[in-house]
């Protein structure tokens, strides 16, 4: 491989490497969701360093250029990480539906405790509920 | 008259958490019972509240650092002063817990007291299976060496904070397999810890947590979280500090 080529491949897994490390570091990044990055950059990085090892992997599968076979690992880290992704938004997805479910059952059940409590005392109040506030706007 | 919090995180436990309150309630009279129902499909809530205890009901499975977590969010919010973590499958022996207060009590500046299975010298009661052994010896070789405290039993879930942990653990509380991190966040806050030795005994029922598929993936989970925390100049959040998850200041 072209060293020129080399030093470019190794420049930027080893910065996204270390840009990764830094955001769990920052804790802007969770542990359970940086492995599978850490993960790809590091196997691109040892790809990049070691090329026998990429050329290697090129002859078997039958790619005449070596950096292409590095790019074709990317792709399939990328498309991993893709799908990782998707699993991730499918499972908050679910969980977010469930949340506001229960947040409603939660919110008629004190309606209904409201409304007994306030019978109790006597003074018949009107309908004290009010619609939800939206998002970032005011309860009146 | 302190006020003392028995969190029990628990999840389909149905056929262990009665007993395992009732064990609380015999050995430990002192201590309020909260079971943390971490979206079980079974009948554990049910069988929790009829027993009396306090229990909060997580709509879906958070895992076992959410679930804890919201034990101690509970704590604080409620003005406990001392709190424990006793698991909901019974293999917990609540008989320890006097003994555990005591030792928190006595002594100044001790903040958690956890039970350890590799303490007691006579090496009987349960002890974990063969493969498992290996990785809470792997983690307790490491824990020892960056606390520099000799930590035998990192991944027991029998532990007794003073209102220091609780308010920390409130804040901030690992995520999965979160009793390994925990030890460190203690003491990246200067709080100290201690163990005791405790037998445990084996679940008869339920599932743990914790299958062998899963657990290489925890363990080097839980291996990044420890080799990055050890780069954290400022690890964890601090009172005034900014939240440890924040929408501000993400990308």
């Amino acid at each position: 491989m072209d060293l020129r080529l080399q030093l470019v491949a190794i420049a930027v897994s080893g910065a996204l490497f270390l840009f990764v490390f830094e955001l769990v570091r920052r804790r802007r990044l969770m542990e359970r969701y940086a492995l599978l990055w850490l993960f790809s950059t590091g196997v691109l990085l040892a790809l990049a360093v070691w090329t026998n090892a990429l050329e290697g992997i090129s002859g078997a599968v039958g790619v005449a250029y070596a950096p292409s076979a590095l790019f074709a690992v990317a792709f399939g880290f990328m498309l991993v990480l893709l799908l990782h992704f998707s699993l991730v938004i499918s499972r908050l997805t679910d969980q977010s539906k469930v949340l506001a479910q229960h947040v409603g059952q939660l919110r008629e059940k004190v309606d209904e405790l409201t409304a007994e409590a306030s019978e109790r005392d006597g003074a018949p109040r009107e309908d004290d509920r009010q619609p939800l506030a939206r998002a970032g706007g005011e309860r009146s | 008259m302190h006020r003392l919090l028995a969190i029990v995180p628990a999840y389909n436990e149905a056929a262990a958490i009665a007993a395992t309150i009732d064990d609380i309630r015999r050995k430990a009279p002192g201590w309020d019972v909260l079971v943390v129902d971490d979206g079980s499909t079974d009948n554990t809530a049910g069988r929790a509240t009829t027993t009396g205890a306090r229990v909060i009901r997580h709509p879906f499975n958070l895992g076992i650092g959410g679930a804890v977590q919201s034990g101690y969010l509970f704590a604080l919010e409620n003005g406990y002063d001392y709190a424990v973590q006793v698991d909901g499958d019974g293999q917990h022996d609540a008989g320890y817990l006097p003994e555990m207060l005591g030792r928190l009590q006595s002594s100044q500046d001790l903040n958690m007291v956890t039970g350890s299975r590799f303490l007691a010298e006579d090496r009987e009661g349960y002890r974990s299976s063969a493969p498992r052994r290996l990785g809470i010896r792997a983690f307790s070789w490491i824990l020892s060496r960056i606390t520099g405290r000799a930590i035998t039993d990192p991944t027991s879930g029998l532990r007794m904070t003073d209102r220091h942990g609780i308010e920390l653990f409130a804040r901030d509380y690992p995520h999965d397999y979160p009793e390994v991190e925990a030890v460190l966040l203690l003491h990246a806050h200067k709080l100290r810890a201690e163990e005791i030795p405790v037998r445990m005994r084996p679940r008869t029922t339920g599932r743990s947590s914790i299958t062998s598929s899963v657990s290489v993936i925890y363990m080097t989970k839980v291996l990044l979280a420890v080799f990055v925390g050890l780069f954290r100049t400022r690890p964890n959040v601090d009172p005034g500090d900014n939240a440890a998850v924040s929408a501000e200041a993400s990308l």
